[in-house]
């Protein structure tokens, strides 16, 4: 097996505010191989987001690393000195936010901004050079390259999204991570980049962190899912071994309820509960409020892994292993517990 | 949040046809740049001649292309931006005796603007560009409350606690003094619609309100908006580019392709019997979440175009795999109806 590009050992995250500190990422840990997409998903608030910005290191000033280590190619991004960082970021791994706006700056035409970062990182191209990347780039997420000579708020909020898809690309990183990037987009749109980032992530042998709350995206596009539940990645495997089988509780619950537009019209369960508090998260398995398949040890201790095969997940009473197709109207019905 | 139901099931709009609005040939130009192009006279026709009709009570749906001009008609149809042409008629409720008046809003104005800035609320679709970094979550949803000189400081206080619980941001004393920078991407979207809805509005405009939101979350707050329309009578302008959330969110749904609205009918009939190109395009695209299910390739031709002095022509003419010769030449397909209200602007279906 080739060695990974990035590798997370024990990420822990937590921000101070005025209420407490947010224990935002608690010991998570996780390995990308050279051309591997894997999905990092879990439900509003669960961290994904923190676990992205760690990898940039781009943390905001209340946030302090509590433990663990990012390596990109073998070396420690979050200990690695603030120039160094710098010359990695955009060049070897990049980033679509989640918030389109937040890397676009409303006073600069959106074509000079990818420009200024090609420039940057790849200063051996000639300006002429440069801006047929960035022509090439806004064609492959579907604008017209004249749009390059506008401000960002005369794009709509999908036309942004796309805008910072191709800025994520300008400089052909190793690892890109992106941050829900299609949440503002049509399917057609979306299935048309979605393919097209698969073209070019195996044509350049790109690896990506896809973080998603699209259940149907995620069965699309990656080869490994990560389950991130109140900071913690409670579950991780391949993609097709987590959704034929889910380990945890909470998985299956994610995986098995979706709103579709095919066949008859089901009807949609929410989660039972109150969302945790990550400024006094629960003690031991940190979903035990909301587990149906709850017992005394998940209440107080840190439940163990349990591996099958590919795939592990943390868990006191894991589910049993599912042979055959699965009934996708949902093994777990939370409600009924 | 508790609550762990599904929704119940929409009643039909055709059941009692009172329209809260009606838009009658909006159109919505932009100026393109000056300087960039030779021609001063391009214009981005971003909302081009659209007519529909909003009943109480309805959700209805928006879907179509990325800058195909939905936020556009969301923010005319609140009076954040004027338009370059047509009506947007609300229902006038101070006509207690049976009939109705409608008053075009582009002619609201003091009090009466007051008022209406009051009633209809828009959720934006980007809820880090319409929060105010500086203000704390409570000043951020507490703040049309002010405005409007609705309530005091402690009945404020509770309402914006009640919403927080509503929307799941629990618990809500750990949210109330955050700033909006110190919370997730969907936990802000979830603001967004609790400062939308503190006002009690009758007509809201919905644009992508939980495009961040894992199902569950998106579920109970479809359940909350969905409730306040059947007790309140809440009318909603549900833009979204998942057509799942709006089969379980809207009665009807319009379907636009750049600038036009091209389809438009009940949503179980556009979902199963598709008519316009575009909107079967739209249809087959929809990802399966079943890693082991392969779709087939979606029917439509080329990329994006723009909406740049176009021709009056059918705006599909040249990504569709249907067209014809007459599509090239004639004017822009007028809006039929092929039974039962079922809408299309094609010349051939
Ligand atoms: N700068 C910050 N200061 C304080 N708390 C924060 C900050 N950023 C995030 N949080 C909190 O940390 C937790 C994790 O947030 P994060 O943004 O990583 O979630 P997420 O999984 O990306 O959620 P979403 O799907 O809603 O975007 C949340 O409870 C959030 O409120
Ligand atoms: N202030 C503006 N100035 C110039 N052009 C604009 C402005 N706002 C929108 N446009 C253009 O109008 C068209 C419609 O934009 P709009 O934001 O309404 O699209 P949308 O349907 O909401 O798209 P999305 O799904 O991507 O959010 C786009 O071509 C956009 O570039
Ligand atoms: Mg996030
Ligand atoms: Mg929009």
């Amino acid at each position: 097996m080739a060695d990974p590009i990035l590798q997370v050992s024990g990420l822990s995250l937590r921000y101070q505010t005025r209420h407490g500190e947010v224990k935002a990422v608690e010991d998570v840990s996780f390995k990308l191989l050279p051309g591997q997409v894997m999905g990092l998903v879990g439900e509003s608030g669960s961290g994904k987001t923190s676990v992205a910005i760690s990898l940039m290191r781009l943390l905001p000033d209340n946030a302090r690393v509590t433990g663990g280590q990012v390596l990109l190619d073998g070396r420690d991004l979050l200990s690695m000195g603030f120039e160094e960082v710098r010359s990695y970021r955009w060049h070897r791994i990049s980033m679509i936010f989640q918030a389109a706006m937040n890397s676009l700056d409303p006073v600069y035409r959106v074509g000079d901004q990818i420009l200024e970062a090609i420039e940057t990182h790849n200063p051996e191209l000639t300006k002429r050079e440069a801006q047929e990347r960035i022509a090439g780039l806004f064609q492959l997420v579907g604008l017209d390259p004249q749009l390059t000579q506008r401000y960002p708020h005369e794009y709509s909020g999908g036309m942004r999204q796309r805008a910072v898809i191709a800025m994520s690309l300008a400089c052909q990183p190793d690892v890109v991570i992106a941050d829900e990037p299609t949440t503002a987009l049509d399917v057609i749109v979306q299935d048309r980049i979605l393919r097209r980032l698969k073209e070019i992530q195996s044509d350049l042998n790109m690896s990506m962190v896809y973080i998603t709350h699209d259940i149907a995206v995620v069965a699309e596009v990656t080869d490994r899912i990560g389950v991130m539940y109140a900071g913690k990645l409670v579950e991780l495997g391949d993609t097709s071994d987590v959704f034929g089988s889910p380990i945890h509780p909470y998985t299956s619950a994610l995986l098995s309820v979706f709103p579709s537009i095919r066949g008859p019209k089901r009807e949609l369960v929410t989660l039972p509960g109150e969302p945790p508090n990550l400024i006094d998260p629960p003690a031991g398995c940190r979903f035990h409020p909301r587990c149906p398949y709850a017992i005394d040890a998940c209440q107080t201790e840190d439940p163990p892994t349990v591996e099958r095969g590919s795939h592990w997940a943390a868990c006191w009473n894991p589910l049993p292993v599912q042979t055959g197709p699965q009934e996708t109207s949902g093994p777990v019905s939370l409600e009924e517990q | 949040m508790t609550v762990s139901s599904g929704l119940p099931d929409i009643p039909s709009a055709a059941g009692s046809p009172t329209p809260l609005v009606r838009v009658e040939s909006l159109t919505k130009l932009f100026p393109m740049s000056r300087g960039l192009f030779r021609r001063p006279s391009a214009h981005i026709h971003a909302v081009d001649d659209v007519s529909f009709e909003l009943f109480e009570g309805e959700s209805f749906g928006l879907v179509g292309e990325s800058g195909c001009g939905k936020t556009t008609i969301g923010k005319l149809l609140v009076k954040l931006m004027e338009p370059t042409g047509g009506r947007i008629l609300f229902q006038d409720d101070r006509d207690t005796a049976g009939g109705q008046t409608l008053t075009d809003i582009v002619d609201t104005s003091g009090k009466d603007l007051k008022e209406f800035r009051r009633k209809a609320q828009m959720i934006f679709q980007d809820p880090y560009e319409s929060m105010n970094p500086r203000r704390t979550i409570f000043d951020t949803i507490a703040e049309p409350l002010s405005v409007q000189g609705i309530g005091s400081p402690p009945e404020r206080m509770d309402k914006v606690r009640d919403l927080l619980e509503l929307v799941g941001l629990t618990p809500a004393s750990t949210m109330l003094f955050r700033y909006p920078h110190e919370l997730s991407g969907g936990q802000r979207q979830r603001v967004a619609i609790a400062r939308a809805l503190v006002v009690e509005p009758t007509f809201v405009v919905a644009d992508e309100p939980t495009s961040m939101l894992d199902v569950s979350f998106s579920t109970s707050i479809m359940h909350l908006m969905s409730g306040l329309a059947r007790q309140l009578g809440v009318t909603y302008l549900y833009i979204t580019h998942d057509l799942a959330v709006a089969r379980y969110m809207c009665q009807r749904i319009a379907v636009m392709y750049l600038g036009k609205i091209v389809e438009l009918a009940e949503t179980e009939e556009l979902l199963s019997n598709p008519l316009h190109p575009y909107t079967r395009a739209l249809l087959s695209a929809v990802p399966s979440p079943d890693p082991a299910h392969q779709r087939d390739p979606v029917n439509i031709l080329g990329d994006v175009s723009a909406p740049v002095n176009p021709h009056p022509r059918c705006r599909f003419h040249d990504r569709c795999p249907m067209a014809a010769p007459q599509c090239y030449v004639e004017s822009h397909p007028p809006m039929e109806d092929h039974g039962g209200g079922h809408l299309v602007a094609c010349y051939r279906v």
